[in-house]
């Protein structure tokens, strides 16, 4: 085995979309991407006009596509690069970027088997990168989404859940952990086995489960799905740290 | 070809014991594949089994019985996360390893949930890993690998396999769970090896 070096590429800024308050995407040229699955992420390396450094790691948002890639970055407090992200960059900016890195938290659009998409937070962007590579690629893998968020002004790509919520074999289900929308039909609380039951494909179908966000929401959205009697090898995991960057 | 980044100052070098790429936090932050595994103690054992196919087993009491040690240590994340000074209580591999090995050739570290890792034997002898059980303290939490992980500091923390099982000594190398995924084979922070031809 020889890999390649996976280089590090300029990439400029082509355009940034607010999502929320505190989450923007950042739509970037990359010249000659070698493509990605549904899933995987970049490292991101930004460099100051005194030679300092920092590195993180970010999802990819978008399906794959030969020129650019979007990322969703949302602040964390105090994060170095993140605020950057979302408050500073603007089209025309350059950093660097390599990848695209991690093949086991990763979706091929070539399974059919239907998805359970567990997402807490800014974890929601490469599951989102999942429902995006799906509808591009015209799979058909039946897909439930349950999106646990602190408040509805938080929910990222709000608009286009609501487009695909419903259509083409797509449910979305939202958990609100600290306030609710109007109107909603029961108090603000935490991802439990009676709502993940509700929500989510019974372990009879054997949905292939990806679970993403935060620690504390990643350790008990896949011990809820254990104790539901979903395979431990079906349940792939991306943990965000509470002090991501 | 290093691009400035205009309006990007960063925070600035932060400790002289970073390695190159990293950033300190004082969280504990999480990194797994799957779901926690949850063993009871009184099925847990570790097992070494050598290049010959002789198994060495340690049922957890007996493991807890052997000499321990306190070292502390820094960690580095291949996910650019490090944290100094953390204190750990475990049994050095030196003990375990003891008279089985010859220290050439590879290990292939096993754990519960089904996680693999490679690393040269050399690297997990002379006083620089061990199997720990005691974090700050404190029993070592699952979702950090408890109630025992291997500790193998001076290398990315994927190599430091949480939920620990055992290990098999190898003539040749074979790449483990995330070495096959595109990580990097070694993983030394201070070379900054994250991935494949790093």
């Amino acid at each position: 085995m020889q890999p390649s070096r996976l280089a590090w590429r300029v990439t400029t800024v082509k355009a940034v979309r607010p999502e929320t308050l505190i989450a923007s995407t950042l739509v970037l040229d990359v010249a000659d991407w070698p493509g990605h699955l549904a899933g995987q992420h970049v490292d991101v390396r930004l460099t100051a006009a005194d030679g300092y450094t920092a590195q993180r790691s970010y999802s990819i948002a978008s399906a794959p596509d030969t020129s650019t890639i979007e990322l969703t970055v949302q602040r964390v407090p105090d994060g170095e690069v993140s605020a950057y992200l979302v408050d500073e960059a603007r089209p025309g900016d350059q950093f660097e970027l390599r990848g695209p890195i991690g093949g086991y938290f990763a979706w091929r659009p070539v399974s059919t088997r239907p998805l359970l998409l567990l997402a807490g937070g800014s974890g929601i962007v490469p599951l989102m990168a999942m429902i995006r590579t799906r509808a591009a690629s015209g799979n058909a893998a039946p897909v439930r989404l349950v999106y646990s968020v602190r408040a509805p002004d938080l929910v990222i790509y709000a608009e286009e859940l609501r487009r695909v919520a419903g259509n083409d074999g797509v449910e979305v289900s939202y958990v609100y952990t600290r306030s609710v929308p109007e109107g909603w039909d029961e108090p603000p609380g935490r991802l439990d086995a009676s709502r993940l039951a509700r929500a989510a494909w019974p372990p009879s179908a054997e949905p292939d489960c990806y679970v993403c966000g935060p620690t504390g929401f990643v350790e008990a959205a896949a011990d809820l799905l254990v104790a539901a009697g979903h395979q431990p090898e079906r349940i792939r995991t991306e943990r965000f740290g509470p002090s991501g960057g | 070809m290093t691009v400035i980044t205009r309006g990007f100052s960063g925070r600035g070098r932060q400790s002289e014991n970073l390695p190159p790429g990293q950033y300190l936090t004082e969280d504990f932050p999480v990194l797994s594949a799957g779901p926690t595994p949850r063993i009871a103690l009184d099925r847990r054992e570790f097992t070494i089994t050598t290049e010959t196919g002789q198994r060495h087993t340690w049922t957890w009491p007996e493991l807890m019985a052997l000499p321990a040690e306190t070292p502390t240590v820094d960690l580095h994340c291949v996910t650019k996360w490090s944290k100094l000074n953390t204190s750990w209580r475990g049994v050095s591999l030196d003990v375990l390893l003891g008279d089985l090995t010859d220290a050439s050739g590879y290990a292939m570290v096993h754990s519960y949930g089904g996680y693999t890792t490679n690393l040269p034997l050399p690297d997990l002898l002379d006083g620089r890993a061990w199997i720990a059980y005691e974090y700050e303290g404190e029993p070592l939490p699952p979702e950090h690998g408890g109630p025992a992980r291997l500790l193998v500091p001076h290398l990315y923390l994927w190599k430091s396999a949480k939920w620990v099982r055992g290990m098999t000594l190898m003539g040749e190398d074979e790449p483990g769970f995330w070495e096959s995924l595109g990580y990097h084979n070694y993983g030394d922070p201070w070379r900054e090896q994250r991935y494949w031809g790093d």
